[in-house]
């Protein structure tokens, strides 16, 4: 299992490397969103706004939907899916390696914006840094969360609307989680209980994508 | 030469699509060491019963069998690793060369990755080992499905139409090739719309129309 989910996920990386999506696009489309949102709120209270974090997981969300839709239409063309089955992987092999490539998009993308947000929101160096952490962990939960249901929707009639549908209300924790546990570190408070429900939310989600990821490639 | 045990038995196959029949009760046995050729026109099937084979496509009734593995209850899983596949899509990741998709494919079933070199020199590909799958020729890519199953080594191989835009030399080329297979104890079999072809190809060709079998020259 381990050894197709790094099989799968070096070869996801190697396709992102190699058509650069995520460069030339993703992340643009992230960093103009950022952007937006600091216009949005004003130079008089960019600054001094509270809502920082929550934008900055709200630009990541829609970052986040655009690189689970790219994840699967990797194996979505029916010629490919095909082939890529008669080799039999291990589905869980694959759920982890898909994963985990996604996970390492989502990291290099959430660095961008976090930069993005301490320019153009003045969001505390030193809160953000602190924030890192928990950042990791609900970037993670958001990978395979992704992916499971990235894999429910792939080749299906509107799929790329389905996604964010079917995705928003597992999200939804995470980004609140992830949003607290942000202030917290900019504000000051407690992190840790925040820390503990992004690490629970991501062991369950990587279990049930372990456990169903075979059937829903079947379906 | 042709062996004594079935590697496809079929009897009565149905295969349904959303209520919709892709095959209607398809009776069928294919000898292992054979080449067979399935042809009829758009939408008689081919395709289906060649996914079907494949274990790609669920079995809605009836009885199949192949490889010995039961396409109803069987691990259609442990089936799949045992045929090879070619799709007329097209059956590749485009942003990986021609040398990174076979490692990806050797990788995955446990082969060397030192046999890449020849089977690429065996298709004709050397030349083009280092260019991403999306910038090959239609051709190419076909040549690229063969290195694919040559470094699988299945024990059927399904290849669904793999005439299109080849030209003649690509024609021979696979003819050749398949020969080879076949000669070598795998049993392939081929989808192909061209009469003339499929008549050229072998002696058996299994005539489709409407989802079920309607002629079979064995």
């Amino acid at each position: 299992m381990i050894r197709t989910a790094l099989l799968v996920a070096a070869k996801d990386l190697r396709i992102e490397l190699r058509s650069r999506v995520l460069l030339w696009q993703v992340v643009p489309f992230g960093v103009m969103a950022l952007l937006l949102s600091g216009l949005a709120l004003g130079p008089a209270h960019a600054g001094s706004s509270s809502a920082g974090p929550g934008l900055f997981y709200l630009v990541t969300l829609f970052v986040a939907l655009l690189m689970i839709n790219r994840s699967q239409a990797i194996e979505s063309t029916p010629g490919t899916r095909a082939s890529v089955a008669t080799l039999g992987l291990d589905p869980a092999g694959v759920f982890l390696g898909k994963s985990l490539a996604l996970c390492v998009e989502l990291w290099a993308t959430g660095l961008v914006l976090l930069a993005g947000a301490i320019l153009v929101l003045h969001t505390a160096l030193h809160g953000a840094l602190v924030a890192l952490p928990s950042i990791g962990v609900t970037l993670a939960a958001m990978a395979a969360a992704g992916t499971l249901y990235g894999a429910l929707t792939a080749g299906g009639d509107g799929a790329a609307t389905l996604l964010p549908v079917l995705t928003l209300p597992a999200f939804a924790p995470l980004l609140i989680a992830g949003e607290r546990s942000f202030s917290a570190a900019l504000h000051g408070g407690a992190l840790w209980e925040w820390w503990v429900i992004l690490a629970v939310a991501l062991v369950v989600y990587l279990a049930i994508g372990v456990l169903l990821y075979g059937v829903l490639e079947e379906s | 030469m042709t062996g004594d045990i079935d590697v496809v038995r079929l009897r009565d196959a149905v295969v349904l699509s959303n209520g919709f029949p892709l095959l209607s009760g398809v009776d069928l046995a294919i000898p292992s060491g054979s080449l067979s050729v399935v042809t009829g026109a758009n939408g008689a099937g081919k395709t289906s019963l060649l996914r079907l084979l494949a274990g790609l496509v669920p079995l809605t009734s009836g009885v199949a069998t192949v490889a010995g593995i039961d396409l109803a209850e069987g691990d259609l899983r442990q089936l799949r690793r045992r045929v090879g596949w070619l799709g007329h899509e097209g059956s590749f990741y485009d942003d990986l060369s021609v040398r990174e998709n076979l490692v990806f494919a050797a990788r995955a079933l446990d082969r060397p990755t030192g046999e890449i070199g020849s089977v690429v020199e065996r298709v004709g590909l050397t030349h083009r080992i280092d260019t991403t799958t999306r910038q090959l020729s239609a051709g190419q890519r076909r040549r690229l499905g063969l290195a694919w199953l040559l470094l699988r080594r299945p024990e059927l191989w399904l290849l669904d139409e793999p005439y299109a835009s080849l030209d003649d030399d690509g024609r021979t080329f696979f003819d050749g090739l398949l020969g080879d297979v076949v000669a070598g104890g795998a049993t392939v079999v081929v989808s192909a719309h061209d009469p003339l072809r499929s008549a050229a190809l072998s002696p058996r060709t299994i005539l489709l129309a409407g989802g079920r079998v309607v002629n079979d020259s064995q």
